[in-house]
């Protein structure tokens, strides 16, 4: 186990190393940062300034070095837009996406399980077809279609959802604390869960993001729950005179949850993006609308630190998934170190 | 298709089934008339594919050409003759009287070349990738495999992106335009060979120690050769299949990408543009700019996503 753990994540910071290569590498070759800071009127000597003063005259892997452990330290950079640090962006626009990420999530998993448990049940039910066949619709329909469509229903004619936007919310933490004569900044978090609006605007962005993974969970429980269904010991659960609901939920859906979590905890890092199409359709003011803002304006610290950050959250969820995986089932821990794939 | 192993000889010349026959006859033909989704599927494939190509015949007006855009009969609605100049357009006109109908068959030709052109492009990276990854081994193989990994924790969407990202900073402003096409069907292409290279890899590794192939290696034909024009062969049905599905999520992709604004500009639209566009008239209640490339998009996406899948369970031996 913890050789196997070292090796993964010895895996992980290779990847790590290769992506902010990638990343570094967008500076180098893409347009002169120099440009960017220096107008018109510039002399031989500002050029010199600033390129010593961005450690441009350096040989390239010091370069690259002080890129890594500055990106290490959340340091990308001042962005080439809007003329403040990257990192500042990002903070104050990772709650708005964190939070849709969560609730998009919770969303999957709920209504995914549900829908997937009764049409596992009701296999030939009328209602489980129509299900089966709405999701194969819902998996053709691009998501920001899905969006559009969802947000003139319900705002436009409807009237009874926000289409753009949080609404209203609130700023929570940010307290200053002092423990034994230090300081203590709590981080600062503007949050849409604590205001009936904020909670609202959550809706129809959620239901956006969340509805491919929704219908992926679903047919992974469907198939686990079909094939759970036909073992012996839910046979015998059922001679026992146990309710039919009881079987299901307690002896069946329990069985197939453990490759469930494996898939939700992938398409996690999906989701977040994935944000990136349903922030732009919803106006939603988090990091993936900012992305694209980025990639329009050709804003290379802040695609960079982009970059860094989704690959960071990829590759930290593949980690705890492999990890998880190989705790629960002991059967893959002979095949996984023989193998060594 | 495989001989018969009928020897010719003992059947009279008229019952001998001639190759169309025997076509007809085959597993896969007779799969597919079997399947009324797949028959279905196929000719809304074929009618859309046929009318993008035949577009400038087809299309009643020329969209991306000013001098023939009728301001008078701007906004008409679909099948309603305009109330200033009595025209009747098919499926509308937008603001500056183009006709829909028109802009849609052109806007699909630019998403369907598109994404022909990425799938085409991943295939051949992914397939020569794959190959050498399953035949060469050992530090090729490595190398290969670790990329593909390190680009599968990242959704294709988002390679796509930051590709065309990059590439839009590399290219002089006035050439963007020009070449915003070539650089998507890049972007695309490259957010998209993984799945190619792993499954050409897998069937590569199982082929490479049959006996044909040992027998080839006999005979001395070198590993290039044996790659091309033995093992290749053998691996083209799993590849047809991604192909199609990787089709389906090519067109969508370049959709996507044109909707965020960060694809094909309004002077050249494809069908994502056309939807972006479409999307802002939708609040005044011009509901036709948006739906009909909408349902063009989800018509073309449903039925090409519905003959790969029907193609999966139809080549896999294992299902019959």
């Amino acid at each position: 186990m913890l050789a196997y753990t070292i090796k993964r994540i010895l895996q992980s910071i290779v990847v790590l190393l290769v992506v902010g290569l990638v990343a570094f590498s967008m500076f180098q070759y893409v347009g002169d940062p120099v440009d960017n800071m220096l107008g018109q009127e510039r002399t031989q000597a500002d050029i010199e300034r600033v390129r010593a003063q961005l450690g441009l005259d350096q040989p390239f892997p010091v370069q690259y070095w002080k890129f890594i452990s500055n990106a290490a330290q959340g340091d990308f950079g001042i962005s080439y837009r809007q003329k403040r640090p990257v990192m500042d962006i990002l903070r104050s626009s990772a709650p708005a996406t964190l939070e849709l990420a969560f609730v998009s999530g919770l969303f999957a998993l709920i209504i995914g399980i549900t829908l997937g448990v009764i049409t596992a049940i009701r296999q030939n039910g009328f209602g489980s077809g129509i299900i089966m066949t709405l999701s194969l619709i819902g998996v053709s329909l691009p998501t920001f279609l899905i969006g559009i469509l969802l947000a003139h229903l319900f705002a436009v004619e409807l009237g009874i959802l926000p289409s753009k936007g949080r609404g209203e919310t609130v700023i929570i933490g940010g307290w200053v604390w002092s423990v034994f004569g230090t300081q203590i900044q709590f981080p600062s978090w503007r949050t849409g869960f604590l205001t009936e609006s904020g909670l609202r605007a959550l809706i129809l962005p959620s239901i956006t993001l969340g509805l491919y993974q929704m219908t992926l969970i679903m047919r992974l429980v469907r198939s686990e729950m079909l094939e759970v269904l036909r073992q012996d010991y839910i046979r015998f659960a059922r001679a026992r005179g146990l309710r039919e609901r009881a079987v299901n939920f307690r002896h069946a859906l329990k069985n197939t949850m453990v490759p469930v979590i494996t898939i939700a905890g992938l398409q996690l890092g999906s989701i977040i993006a994935f944000a990136i199409i349903t922030e732009t359709v919803f106006a939603w003011p988090g990091i993936g609308n900012q992305f694209i803002l980025a990639i329009r304006a050709v804003d290379i610290p802040m695609m960079a630190a982009y970059l860094m950050l989704v690959s960071v959250m990829f590759v930290i969820i593949n980690l705890i998934v492999d990890l998880l995986y190989f705790a629960i089932d002991p059967r893959l821990r002979v095949d996984r170190t023989a193998g060594g794939h | 298709m495989a001989d018969t192993g009928l020897d010719k000889s003992l059947v009279p010349a008229h019952r001998y089934p001639g190759r169309l026959a025997r076509m007809w006859d085959s597993d896969f033909v007779f799969n597919f008339r079997k399947s009324p989704i797949a028959i279905v599927a196929a000719v809304v494939t074929l009618v859309l594919i046929l009318s993008a190509i035949f577009a400038p015949w087809i299309a009643p007006h020329e969209p991306f050409n000013p001098a023939t855009w009728d301001i008078m009969s701007g906004n008409s609605r679909p099948m309603v003759p305009n109330e200033f100049t009595g025209k009747v357009f098919l499926m509308g006109t937008d603001e500056q009287g183009r006709d829909i109908f028109s802009t849609i068959l052109y806007g699909m030709r630019i998403s369907l070349f598109i994404g022909f052109s990425a799938v085409i492009f991943a295939m051949i990276l992914g397939i020569t990738l794959g190959l050498l990854a399953g035949y060469v081994g050992g530090w090729t193989e490595t190398i290969i495999m670790r990329m593909a990994d390190i680009q599968l924790t990242l959704p294709s969407i988002l390679v796509a992106m930051l590709i065309f990202g990059v590439a839009k900073t590399l290219i002089p402003f006035e050439y963007q335009d020009r070449v915003t096409m070539w650089v998507l069907i890049l972007a695309i292409g490259l957010s998209d060979w993984v799945q190619f290279a792993r499954v050409v890899r897998g069937t590569t590794l199982v082929e490479k120690n049959k006996e044909y192939v040992q027998a080839a290696r006999l005979i001395g034909r070198g590993p290039g050769a044996i790659m091309l024009y033995h093992i290749l062969p053998n691996v083209l049905n799993p590849v047809l299949v991604i192909a199609t599905i990787s089709l389906a999520l090519a067109i969508i992709a370049e959709a996507t990408l044109s909707f965020l604004g960060v694809g094909m500009s309004p002077t050249q639209p494809s069908l994502g543009t056309l939807i972006s566009q479409g999307q802002q008239y939708l609040l005044s209640g011009d509901w036709w700019i948006l739906v009909f490339p909408a349902a063009t998009l989800l018509a073309l996406a449903l039925s090409v996503n519905l003959l790969g899948d029907w193609l999966r369970d139809a080549l896999n031996p294992r299902l019959r």
